[in-house]
């Protein structure tokens, strides 16, 4: 076994690099998806909820009122462009390709351009719009992260989880 | 600090680990259909505890687990057979770092049982590391990995479970990322084997309490912060010397405040996210003592802080801490179900040592010994640098043990600029800070944190 493999603090998962949020609040790789939440640039109380599942890029956007989204009709919208952006900012692009199973063989290096161009030429499947509850209750349980109390009752487990100066 | 017996080897140790490592095999395969040699794994384990109280029950397990008819019960007992061992290495190793450091650790007093926990989500818990083990790190799956959350949604509202939300939470988030198994390229066999083994005690009722044994009433002392951070949790521990007001010897203490968080809340956010709720992190930051009166104090050493009692004391500078306090302070003892070599965070002085800079490797050699320094621990939000701590004529740090050896991870450096010593400490913008560069990141943290508050408030009530 190599020292890697016998560490009990390696780190699997680096932290997420900062971004900005006004635009798309929340984006994750889960599910077997690229998902996330697109702030409408017109409508306050209005947000899409976007995803992009791995492999067959079959794409989905609707508002949380699941209500559809205009722009995607047969290829993906401005809120998915978005979501990739805001998901190679936050994850690195190596992640994203990695996740979501791009081949990007003649797209050249991953980058949000390459990602995009691999996937629409891929000519994915518009899905259904059942993806959007789970996906928008997924950033409510999120959102609910800031309402738990801190603590100073000490929590020994977290001597496993340092921090790591490497970024996505 | 004698850094020779950190190098030296240490009898029993190998065979210990060797009965752990073999044991992790058997949890990366998996025990849905059990091979020849994750019996072996299984056995060599029963082995290692047979001359223990856990001997019995342990190798019950070790036979159904072979069989592939492995309960709850005997996830259980294989669980705790793992800690039990790595809570000897644990044992062996801390006692070198005494001799290391010429400093006496505490007496283990048991404190009384503390309040009951609910039961039915912890018994969720244990059933959903138990398909963990079945499938084994080589086959896990979304489905699998997604039964955690269910559990961590129901237990992060209560404050008593925290420790076992934040653990399941940061570990499923890392299975998560790693799924399918079958695709990894290699697996922190040790590091997932310890969180699901400690994850499975934790949901034994009473397992995670550590009430308060005690009240501390003296002067806290700040040697430095570490910061300790997953995807969605951070905690901030402050190490202190604890002075007495009675003149009884001083102690060794931390001080945490811990929160679940955002993933998309790092850096300064972090420091942002606790500030609030200990006044401590900005003593420590700025160089101050703090003056407690009647606060609650664990067996382990932990103050369960509360800002109604500490109030602000005197300067105290933490490289005068630690060369005057820290060489005479007595170290805390461990609970015993908390003894685990990445448990052992033992705070040091060092000076009149060689930095040497080999790639990304750094290394201080002192009295001709070479001990490593993990500069990737050093949080990103302050201005404590590798660059800084290579450039060091003297570092406090925690000595730590990981994957076969000693190390140190840097809190505080002096380094010597114009001929005149200045201290850098990695904490330093914990408690907030007039730093130009923080600036910009604090504003940026502000403005995340501000975004999402806004579409919690007008999303999350509806």
């Amino acid at each position: 076994m190599s020292d890697w493999e016998r560490s009990s603090t390696v780190r699997v998962v680096p932290p997420a690099h900062p971004r900005r949020l006004a635009k798309v609040p929340f984006v994750e790789l889960a599910d077997g998806r690229l998902q996330g939440v697109v702030s409408s640039g017109s409508d306050i109380e209005r947000v899409y909820v976007s995803s992009v599942s791995a492999g067959s890029f079959t794409f989905a956007c609707s508002t949380n009122n699941n209500r559809p989204c205009g722009g995607a009709r047969g290829y993906f919208c401005n809120h998915i462009r978005a979501l990739i952006g805001e998901a190679v900012l936050q994850y690195g692009a190596e992640r994203v390709t990695r996740y979501l199973r791009v081949d990007l063989a003649d797209h050249g290096e991953p980058s949000v351009l390459s990602l995009h161009a691999a996937m629409s030429a891929a000519r994915p499947a518009q899905g259904d719009r059942s993806a959007a509850a789970p996906v928008f209750s997924r950033f409510l349980r999120h959102l609910a992260y800031l309402e738990l109390a801190p603590t100073t009752a000490p929590l020994p487990e977290m001597q496993w989880f340092p921090p790591t100066r490497a970024v996505a | 600090m004698r850094t020779d017996l950190l190098a030296d080897g240490i009898d029993g140790l190998d065979e210990a680990l060797a009965a752990v490592d073999a044991f992790d095999q058997v949890l990366t395969g998996g025990l849905l259909r059990p091979q020849p040699a994750q019996a072996a794994g299984l056995t060599g384990l029963a082995a290692a505890v047979a001359g223990t109280p856990l001997a019995a029950r342990v190798a019950e397990a070790a036979e159904k687990a072979a069989a592939g008819t492995a309960g709850d019960d005997h996830f259980v007992a294989l669980a705790a057979a793992r800690t039990a061992l790595l809570g000897s290495v644990h044992d062996a190793l801390t006692a070198r770092a005494e001799e290391a450091t010429g400093r006496p650790g505490g007496e283990w007093t048991a404190p009384e049982p503390g309040g009951q926990q609910p039961v039915n989500v912890l018994a969720a818990a244990r059933s959903w590391l138990s398909d963990l083990a079945r499938c084994g790190w080589r086959g896990i799956d979304h489905d699998v990995v997604s039964g955690a959350a269910q559990v961590v949604s129901a237990m992060l509202p209560d404050p008593a479970l925290r420790r076992q939300a934040a653990l399941l939470d940061g570990f499923a988030a890392e299975l998560a990322a790693s799924c399918p198994g079958a695709a990894l390229e290699r697996v922190p066999a040790r590091r997932w084997a310890d969180l699901w083994s400690r994850a499975m005690l934790l949901t034994l009722p009473g397992a995670a309490a550590a009430p308060p044994a005690g009240e501390a009433t003296g002067r806290l002392l700040p040697l430095g912060v570490d910061l300790q951070e997953h995807a969605t949790a951070v905690q901030a521990q402050v190490h202190a010397v604890f002075e007495p007001a009675d003149g009884a010897t001083a102690l060794l203490v931390r001080a945490s405040v811990s929160a679940p968080k955002p993933d998309t809340v790092v850096g300064a956010g972090l420091w942002q996210l606790l500030r609030p709720h200990m006044s401590l992190l900005a003593a420590a930051g700025e160089g101050r003592s703090m003056d407690l009166v009647g606060m609650p104090l664990t067996a382990e050493g932990d103050l369960l802080w509360s800002d109604a009692h500490a109030r602000q004391g005197e300067p105290a500078d933490a490289f005068s801490t630690a060369r005057v306090a820290l060489p005479t302070a007595t170290g805390p003892a461990t609970a015993p179900l908390d003894r685990h070599p990445a448990r052992i965070a033992v705070p040091v002085f060092l000076e009149g040592y060689t930095a040497q800079q080999d790639g990304e490797r750094l290394t201080f050699t002192l009295a001709g010994q070479q001990l490593a320094v993990d500069t990737d621990r050093i949080p990103a939000a302050g201005p404590l640098t590798p660059e800084a701590v290579a450039a060091s004529v003297a570092c406090i740090g925690l000595l730590r043990w990981d994957a076969g050896s000693f190390g140190v991870q840097p809190l505080a450096v002096e380094t010597t600029v114009r001929k005149r010593p200045v201290a850098v400490q990695a904490g330093a913008w914990a408690g907030g800070t007039a730093d130009k560069a923080a600036a910009k990141a604090e504003k940026a943290a502000t403005d995340a944190a501000a975004v999402l508050r806004e579409r919690a408030g007008r999303l999350l009530r509806k």
